[in-house]
């Protein structure tokens, strides 16, 4: 049990410290960041009590909005997607598959990760530049930019999976 | 009741999620308004004291550039001095100056964190209540306009970019009299957009924008950008775009301006609202 939170814990602070510090300056073509610390809402474990993941998943939003003043649209949005994680899995793989004590991320297809990585993704970068915008003018902006980081962030974060945490290498 | 309680348990994830949701969006409200002082910022001590850190390393990647930009700045001021007459190689020199008046008085701070790819961006730097820094206070290069102060710590501050909504300066056109506002649409970090230029004022593509006088936040005078694209339509000017001189992505220290006669002005003007 306490391995589980300690491992959480520094997945927290190295994902924190990871965007403020690199990804968020990057700046390609001027404009495009990755968002990478989302991973920590995708690798959050699958337990049925679930107020641990929606709590953390706001707090880590909310640190980075502390770093980047962005009011609170990382947390609104990271919030988001951790609400709508279990329906999503449920969603992309079969429910008989889907059992919360033996379920863990490593242990399902790598296409199907890699949906559950995309459609997240997207949602969560969706909702951030729409509240960041906040201004319906700006669709096609907000569109632009929802694409281009989702595609950004999907690489890093896929890359980053691979690499850390994936056991099929 | 029990039927409340069972209800409350039943669906207590979407009853925490929607409380939080609901914070979040209160913060997000909060940060759309300018003049609200903020609890999501990073001027605070924890989150500045890292930005400091992290920025004493990466400073000495550019130092050969920031040396740069003094040495350009003092070639500037020493030819300001000797269009006055003012010989600075003698030993003492006492100047008699009867209508001698500070308006101004300048703070140099560093940026430790630095945005200008997002819709609103702010800039966090290392000076805040104890050097004399607070809020609404103008901040400029010798070349450009930066933002204004608006959250203060003791130890940090945080400014709000050029690059934000919310930014709304006075600006004119140099060597003319007429005055118009300088904001932000969101695109392109080395553009901005002139609005509200009346008609009258004759503007070509390539005249320099300066502050304008209106402002107590900003000197006057000081360069802002040049006009690159402007189209007339009925009369009116419309899409007005300036390229600034500043390379908001890439600012090293930048200078505050307290205006000291601030308080003086705006009591006056008060006094006919």
């Amino acid at each position: 049990m306490s391995n589980i939170f300690f491992s959480n814990a520094f997945r927290f602070i190295g994902l924190v410290f990871l965007q403020i510090l690199i990804f968020n300056n990057i700046n390609l073509f001027g404009y495009l960041n990755p968002y990478p610390y989302i991973a920590f809402v995708f690798l959050f474990p699958f337990k049925k009590e679930r107020s641990a993941l929606l709590i953390f998943s706001f707090l880590i939003g909310l640190t980075i909005d502390f770093f980047t003043d962005s009011g609170g649209i990382h947390a609104a949005s990271t919030l988001f997607i951790a609400y709508f994680r279990l329906y999503f899995v449920q969603l992309i793989l079969r429910k008989s598959e889907f059992e919360y004590y033996t379920f863990q991320i490593t242990s399902i297809s790598v296409d199907k990760v890699l949906v559950y990585f995309f459609v997240l993704i997207l949602i969560h970068h969706f909702l951030m530049f729409s509240l960041e915008f906040f201004d319906i003018q700006s669709f096609f902006e907000i569109l632009k930019r929802t694409l281009l980081s989702t595609i950004f962030t999907f690489l890093v974060t896929t890359f980053g999976y691979y690499i850390l945490v994936s056991k099929n290498r | 009741m029990q039927q409340i309680i069972n209800f409350l348990i039943r669906n207590r994830y979407l009853l925490l999620f929607l409380l939080l949701e609901i914070i979040a969006l209160i913060f997000i409200i909060q940060s759309h308004s300018y003049h609200k002082s903020k609890f999501i910022t990073s001027s605070n001590s924890i989150i500045g004291g890292i930005y400091t850190k992290t920025n004493n390393l990466s400073n000495y990647f550019s130092l050969a550039q920031e040396n740069e930009k003094l040495a350009e700045e003092n070639t500037y001021l020493k030819n300001l001095l000797s269009k006055k007459n003012i010989n600075i190689d003698s030993v003492i020199r006492h100047v008699t100056d009867t209508v001698y008046h500070q308006e101004y008085q300048y703070i140099t701070a560093k940026v430790i964190n630095n945005s200008y790819s997002k819709r609103n961006n702010f800039l966090t730097i290392n000076k805040g209540l104890k050097h004399g820094i607070q809020k609404d206070m103008g901040v400029i290069l010798p070349n450009g306009i930066i933002g204004v102060i608006q959250d203060v710590s003791p130890n940090f501050a945080t400014i709000l970019s050029l690059l934000n909504e919310n930014s709304k300066i006075n600006v004119g056109v140099k060597n003319s009299n007429h005055f118009g506002t300088l904001a932000w649409n969101g695109k392109s970090y080395e553009e901005a957009q002139l609005l509200d230029f009346p008609r009258r004022a004759s503007l070509k593509i390539g005249d320099t924008i300066v502050t304008g006088g209106k402002s107590v936040l900003f000197p006057e005078g000081i360069p802002v950008g040049t006009i690159k694209n402007l189209n007339l339509r009925n009369n009116y000017y419309e899409n007005i775009t300036v390229t600034l001189f500043t390379d908001m992505s890439n600012l090293g220290y930048v200078y505050i301006v307290n205006n000291i006669d601030k308080k003086e002005i705006e009591n006056l003007e008060k006094k006919h609202e």
